[in-house]
């Protein structure tokens, strides 16, 4: 509860801090929007080459686009770590954080909470309507709850990966180039696993588990059933890597020393 | 580490003091010089941290590979690639990024944003010119150290066919110069914006997914329907990537090479004009925040 209103009042202030920089804000959709776009692009520009990706036609993969915005737009709202080496080790931020009353990675997200990112989520949700209306999905009575629990497990994914990355920042000074990257890889996760080779698979599947985010999940609404047992899968496998990264974290910040002045 | 280097490089740098006008220059000419020595050593001090990049690069081109080989199926040919024209490109241009990418918007954009850059105004020197030459040293530092391994890996793990002609190579590798220069100015152009808005970070990240779908790193540009590839080919972005590309599979050839290598440079003298006229208007505007 105590979290719950210190949430409504950052988001509060959020919104305050917004109204001062209005064009900001709708930057920032737009620009999210046209992250999106680019990479809806993609796809239309793969299926006016070929009409099936490793036996899945154009409805399903975008359909899978669109499962795949909606965790995406809901962890980048609240779990939001961009430039945290420059901005709380480098310039000793981590310092004020710790001797607040909430827990230090909360606060952390408090501080970064960024309600634009929720746009993609209702895009994703209006992808799936519409491509899904196109193939005729059925809508059964366990939809809308496996789209609640699937999203959130997607999320402890995400928040799970990038937090164990994250806490690298607490080992090493230096800035790391490998965020971003990731930004790149997660990507992957939304194209059929199955045409790339086996290291590939295991590595989107079990190391990074990108294809718990995007393909797997959103199999279960296509009623692909090769893919059931992973899509089954995903809450368990959030919960691992939710717990790593927890680990890592509470694990770096007793290692914190603070950066001087 | 990276403030001993400095000190280190700057006392080396700064030579005899001379009162003409001749003697001033050749020191800001070392002064420069010294600028892409110190980034390229304070980027070798964290080297390790690149490391993982080539891991990565290397799965970009993966996943890129495996994806175009399910796309081509049985087909021969698609928008005028073959299959292995096609694993040549993609390899190369996400190597070639290894190269050219920078952050040197996200530094100005922080110099503008936390007031530095008015220190950096009063100095003797060029603003913009010494990013560039930062920008040089990162470059000159990941062409070494991310794009020359992680192409060899590339070559061992995918079916890459490298250039037999000696013009191909050299006019890949002048090309590959040109793609920095266009790439650095297109994020110069992107940080200086934060003079006019304040906070860029929207416009930051449209530019790098615009760079990274419209330059034909995620899709070769003749795949694009008619309409989108005409257009592109009037935009900058294609010299980027998609022209040397071109060179490095073979699809340019001979004096095809000198026209594309000619596009690249008229880009390059368009591209200075906006950054010569943001670099003076944002003298004027200058105001810093907070400070």
């Amino acid at each position: 509860m105590y979290y719950l209103d210190l949430l409504i009042e950052y988001l509060k202030n959020y919104m305050k801090t917004r109204l001062t920089y209005r064009a900001d804000f709708w930057v920032e959709v737009i620009s999210d929007l046209l992250f999106q776009a680019t990479n809806f692009i993609f796809i239309l520009v793969i299926f006016m080459h070929t009409d099936s990706l490793g036996g899945w036609n154009q409805n399903e993969v975008v359909f899978v686009y669109g499962f795949f915005m909606v965790p995406f737009g809901v962890f980048s709202c609240f779990v939001n770590m961009w430039g945290f080496s420059e901005r709380y080790i480098v310039k000793g931020e981590m310092d004020r954080i710790l001797t607040r009353p909430a827990h230090n990675l909360f606060q952390i997200f408090l501080e970064n909470v960024d309600p634009p990112s929720l746009v993609g989520s209702f895009i994703g949700l209006i992808v799936m309507a519409i491509s899904g209306s196109n193939l005729g999905l059925p809508f059964e009575w366990w939809t809308l709850p496996m789209l609640i629990i699937l999203t959130l497990s997607a999320v402890a994914i995400y928040t799970g990966i990038y937090t164990t990355l994250t806490s690298l920042s607490f080992y090493s000074d230096a800035p790391t180039g490998i965020l971003p990257l990731m930004y790149n890889i997660q990507t992957y996760g939304r194209y059929p696993v199955t045409i790339y080779n086996r290291a590939i698979q295991v590595l989107l599947t079990w190391i990074i588990p990108f294809a718990f985010v995007g393909i797997y999940p959103a199999a279960l609404f296509l009623h692909r059933d090769e893919m059931r047992g992973m899509a089954l899968l995903t809450p368990i496998v959030g919960v691992v890597f939710l717990s790593i990264g927890l680990m890592a974290w509470s694990f770096g910040v007793k290692r914190y020393k603070g950066a001087g002045s | 580490m990276s403030k001993q280097l400095a000190t280190a490089a700057s006392s080396s740098g700064s030579g005899t003091p001379g009162g003409s006008r001749e003697n001033g220059r050749r020191l800001l000419l070392g002064a420069y010089f010294d600028f892409i020595r110190i980034r390229f050593l304070t980027m070798l001090a964290y080297r390790v941290n690149y490391y993982s990049g080539i891991l990565i690069y290397t799965l970009n081109i993966g996943v890129n590979y495996f994806t175009w080989k399910a796309i081509y199926g049985d087909g021969e040919s698609l928008g005028g690639f073959t299959g292995a024209q096609m694993t040549t490109y993609v390899a190369v241009s996400w190597m070639a990024r290894a190269f050219y990418f920078n952050n040197l918007d996200r530094e100005i954009s922080t110099d503008i944003r936390d007031g530095s850059i008015a220190i950096q105004f009063i100095r003797p020197y060029n603003y913009v010119l010494v990013k560039m030459m930062q920008g040089l040293g990162e470059g000159l530092f990941r062409f070494m150290m991310l794009m020359i391994p992680g192409m060899l890996i590339a070559i061992l793990l995918f079916p890459v066919q490298l250039p037999t002609e000696a013009s191909a190579w050299a006019g890949f590798l002048v090309m590959l110069f040109f793609s920095f220069l266009i790439s650095s100015q297109i994020n110069i152009i992107t940080g200086l914006s934060a003079f006019f808005v304040e906070n860029n970070e929207g416009m930051m990240r449209m530019k790098r997914v615009v760079v990274d779908l419209f330059s034909g790193l995620i899709v070769p540009i003749t795949l694009f329907p008619d309409w989108l590839s005409s257009v592109l080919k009037v935009l900058p972005f294609q010299a980027i990537t998609y022209l040397p590309g071109s060179v490095f599979t073979g699809r340019v050839q001979g004096v095809g090479i000198w026209n594309v290598l000619g596009i690249q440079v008229i880009w390059f003298l368009i591209l200075l004009v906006p950054i010569v006229w943001l670099n003076h208007a944002a003298r004027q505007r200058l105001f810093v925040q907070g400070g």
